[in-house]
């Protein structure tokens, strides 16, 4: 088979895909996240709580394909991230899926009885599955930041050495914090828009203001955390951009305080630092000005900000070893083979585009916002 | 290689593999049946069919959630609890997981919320697009899952690379043409489709026995019987058994439910009963059906089904090659330059994977002794006895439902629905009975496929025990106990909900019951004539 991209190109697309993926998860299924954590907190009664689920009711079933996909793509794309990561964070995993497991069973089954008791249950599982899948994600991208303690064998068989409690270090839970900010922040933007005015509107749009304030000081905590200590790795040695994807055949890697050299090299990345910073005071402008649309757009922009900021500052890195640098999972060393990403990448391109037009025809069709009249008629509604 | 770590791995996956398809064929086979039903009303016009459509749609609704939910851990499992194979097949195995999310799953999970909260804001043949979009959503997804897994059965296009010590894509076409993974799509959407139409069915009848909501239940039942014949003539017609002949190990899966010790002359016969012996590597107390086997699988007189003891010496000497294969790879580790290495390598890399066999046996498979290689062959067999019975119990069910379905067929076009006695009556009452048996057949037909490929999680390429993750024992019950309190909860919620959902009864959606006295047109009303509007 000819290809025409090589294969250094070929896993750069896929390196940037791959934040695109994560990206796409965080703008969609993120405030179905932050919908879910808020919804204690903004909704007291039943009634509202039941804006608030049906403000994602319709919708978060597509969003949650962002993360399925995700994970489906790291497979293809990055077998050994995969393998090497999901094996290593493996209690972490199960809470995130039990979390998430909660989630659909939850929007589907909460009204289906009038039991008080019943549906103050589910909202819980509700709030379990928004709250604690946000935490994790934010622990897991910092424990990547700061490395983690897995080592490769002569046959690239995966061993860990760490715990659960592990994870769950100052830094990792400073990232974690940060990314329930960060959903939460969407979240209340989200139900901005989608919820009629009123007292649920209104705690939304209090606590979300609270979230972008934190969420800019918790990025600049992170940075300021990053300079500080030693974190980061670099490559010593020659790369093979195109060569085959084993970390044993690779140049040697060296463990330093190296995040940060990525955007002295190339300053133009320092936007997204910019944007993780600009985006939550986008948001927390059109909290205040009650410019709904403009706090949705600022939050996504932050959200995006933040993301490409890690996958930025790591480059070429995605997964670096505590315990043995030499082991670390780059671009270069650890994708599928040639022909595997550029199918993929064909297949990507037919889909990818038509899953946005049908997701943002959807979209237009539940389009407007949801009522307490609405809810109280609507035998549809959850 | 703890074994313990390797069983409960296992174990695990059986565990959450078997749940989440509990949910899978409900949702594969009602998604059809319900863009058959609102099909019926979109032509129509009549209201009965939309009342009849929302119904099954919501207990399509409570059933599908829980599909999701557990397709979770699915998507993620591979990593967490079996990363050297992600790792050694990651390659090609990735793609089909990955393709089924970008065109099956999206469609799917964006268009089902549309399905449910869209009935006010879309047009009639708006919204049964979006129904049609759900079921060729839903039923795509078993297309590239079932990729995926027939690639595991018969690993063709691909290759080993020892630059990076995996499996790689060399022919993507015929990972997807995979005639094993057409034969099983196809075997396991029919399955799908009987175990929604025994579903609709049975709970039809237990409206009719009882009298209640008759209209909805009628037509139910017969739009059921008619798409259960269909199905179960597909599901036992394009049994997946047409697989069989291709490769050495699904010829052991043959051999093994068959329990054929040896080779007999073409062609063979089919045991109905007998008592398979792993000791003595016979079966007592044999009756057969003559020809029968010879024919189902080789489709033809003689075509020669070969026997578990000749595939276990054609093993011995693919594991003798694969040592060549596995020592070349070694020197190739130290030093990626020796060419003779490399050749000798490419001589014998297609065995490499029964090299691996010996592993269970010994640390190094090129100090193995010839008892080594003799026990790692028979290791190739899987269990026989489980095969055997799982199999039978599988396929007699299978028949079962052609005879079901063609009653339930004779019942609704002679329209005996209000049967007071007799053998009617009879009927009714056993299809109420009969719901759970599809499962049953269901889930057998996955323990026969998944023991069957044993001792491989890769046919030939990559034996289980070694594709497992480094984990410990202690993580492992962790998530095992976890998994099965979760699981546990959430399928008695689900059973209550549906229970409660049919106890109800559909209700139209325009506050009118539908419980009154049967429609004026119901005497000529089968419902799949496309009558014009009352």
């Amino acid at each position: 088979m000819d290809i025409p991209l090589d294969y250094d190109s070929l896993r750069l697309i896929w390196w940037a895909l791959m934040g695109i993926l994560l990206i796409g998860f965080a703008l969609t299924d993120g405030f179905d996240l932050g919908a879910a954590t808020l919804l204690p907190f903004v909704a007291k009664t039943d009634a509202e709580r039941r804006l608030v689920i049906n403000s994602v009711g319709a919708t978060w079933e597509g969003n949650q394909v962002w993360f399925i996909l995700g994970g489906g793509a790291i497979f293809a794309a990055w077998p050994l991230v995969y393998a090497v990561s999901f094996s290593g964070f493996y209690l972490a995993m199960f809470v995130v899926l039990s979390a998430l497991i909660l989630r659909p069973v939850g929007f589907k089954y909460r009204s289906k009885k009038a039991d008080p008791k019943w549906r103050s249950r589910w909202d819980w599982a509700l709030f379990i599955g928004g709250f604690v899948p946000a935490l994790v994600f934010g622990v897991a991208v910092g424990n990547v930041l700061s490395g983690v303690p897995f080592r490769l064998d002569s046959d690239l068989r995966s061993f860990y050495e760490g715990g659960l409690i592990d994870l769950f270090h100052p830094f990792a839970l400073l990232a974690g914090l940060l990314s329930v900010a960060m959903m939460v922040l969407h979240g209340a933007a989200w139900l901005a828009i989608k919820i009629e005015r009123g007292p649920v509107h209104n705690r939304a749009t209090r606590i979300g203001a609270i979230a972008a304030i934190l969420s800019v000081i918790l990025f600049l905590a992170g940075g300021l955390f990053i300079a500080q200590g030693s974190m980061g790795f670099q490559i010593d040695g020659v790369i093979a951009p195109s060569g085959p994807s084993n970390p044993h055949l690779a140049g040697a890697v060296a463990a330093s305080g190296a995040w940060l050299n990525n955007f002295s090299l190339y300053p133009w990345m320092l936007i997204a630092p910019l944007l993780g910073i600009v985006g939550p005071l986008v948001a927390l402008f059109g909290i205040l000005r009650q410019r709904e649309a403009l706090a949705f757009g600022g939050s996504s922009l932050g959200s995006f900000g933040i993301i490409a900021t890690v996958g930025l500052s790591m480059f070429p890195f995605i997964l670096p070893s505590s315990i043995d640098p030499a082991s670390s999972l780059t671009v270069w060393n650890a994708s599928s083979s040639h022909v595997t990403l550029f199918i993929m990448l064909i297949v990507t391109l037919i889909f990818l585009p038509l899953v946005l037009l049908y997701t943002a025809w959807v979209y237009k069709v539940l389009f407007g916002r949801v009522t307490s009249a609405d809810v109280g008629s609507n035998p549809d509604l959850y | 290689m703890d074994m313990a770590v390797i069983e409960l791995s296992r174990l695990q996956f059986a565990l959450t593999a078997l749940y989440h398809f509990l949910f899978v064929p409900l949702t594969l086979g009602l998604s059809f049946m319900l863009v058959i039903m609102e099909s019926i009303y979109v032509m129509t016009g009549r209201e009965i069919w939309r009342t009849i459509t929302r119904f099954w749609g919501k207990l399509f609704g409570i059933n599908f959630v829980l599909g999701v939910a557990t397709g979770i851990t699915m998507e993620f499992q591979f990593g967490t609890n079996w990363s050297y194979f992600s790792h050694y097949v990651g390659d090609i195995f990735g793609a089909p997981l990955a393709i089924e999310g970008l065109m099956a799953f999206f469609l799917e999970a964006t268009f089902v919320g549309l399905m449910f909260f869209g009935w006010d804001k879309l047009s009639k043949l708006g919204h049964l697009l979006t129904t049609i979009l759900v079921a060729v959503g839903s039923n795509l997804s078993a297309l590239w899952i079932l990729i995926a897994n027939g690639w595991m059965q018969n690993p063709v296009g691909a290759h080993f690379n020892p630059d990076t010590m995996r499996m790689e894509v060399n022919d993507f076409m015929a990972v997807l043409f995979n005639p094993v993974a057409q034969a099983k799509f196809v075997h396991t959407v029919s399955a799908g489709y009987v175990c929604a139409s025994v579903f609709v069915l049975g709970v039809s009848a237990w409206y009719l026995l009882r009298g209640k909501w008759t209209a909805v239940a009628k037509r139910s039942f017969t739009v059921a019987a008619a798409f259960g014949l269909a199905s179960s003539l597909s599901v036992v017609v394009l049994g997946d058994e047409s697989g069989y002949a291709l490769t050495d190990n699904q010829k052991m899966k043959l051999a093994s439910l068959e329990a054929m010790w040896h080779t007999e002359p073409a062609p063979a016969g089919f045991a109905l009963f007998g008592l398979p012996s792993v000791d003595d590597k016979t079966t007592y107390y044999e009756v057969k059906i003559p020809y029968a086997l010879g024919l189902i699988a080789t489709r033809s007189l003689s075509g020669e089904v070969t026997g578990i003891s000749q595939l276990v010496i054609k093993a011995e000497e693919r594991i003798e090659n694969g040592v060549r294969a596995y020592s070349a790879l070694e020197q190739l580790k130290v030093d990626r330059t020796n060419l003779a290495a490399r050749e000798e390598f490419e001589r014998n890399k297609q065995d490499l994977g029964y090299a691996m066999l010996l592993k269970r046996f010994v640390a190094d498979p090129r100090q193995a002794s010839s008892d080594d290689i003799l026990q790692a062959a028979w290791s190739t067999v899987p269990n026989v006895p489980v095969m055997f019975w799982v199999f039978r119990v599988m396929a007699g069910l299978g028949f079962f439902f052609i005879a079901f379905f063609a009653a339930a067929f004779y019942i609704a076009s002679t329209r005996r629905f209000h049967c007071e006695q007799g053998p009617c009556r009879l009927f009714m009452r056993t299809a109420v009975w009969v719901i759970p048996l599809p499962w049953i057949a269901i889930e057998f037909g996955w323990i026969l496929a998944e023991v069957g490929r044993q001792p491989w999680a890769i046919e030939g390429v990559l034996p289980t025990f070694l594709a497992a993750s480094s984990l410990t024992i202690a993580q492992l019950w962790t998530t095992i106990i976890g998994f099965t309190l979760l699981y546990g909860a959430l399928a008695v919620i689900e059973v209550r909900l549906m229970l409660a959902t049919i106890r109800k009864g559909p209700f139209d959606h325009h506050g009118t019951a539908q419980d009154g006295p049967d429609h004026p047109d119901d005497q000529h009303a089968s419902g799949y004539r496309p009558l014009p509007a009352e």
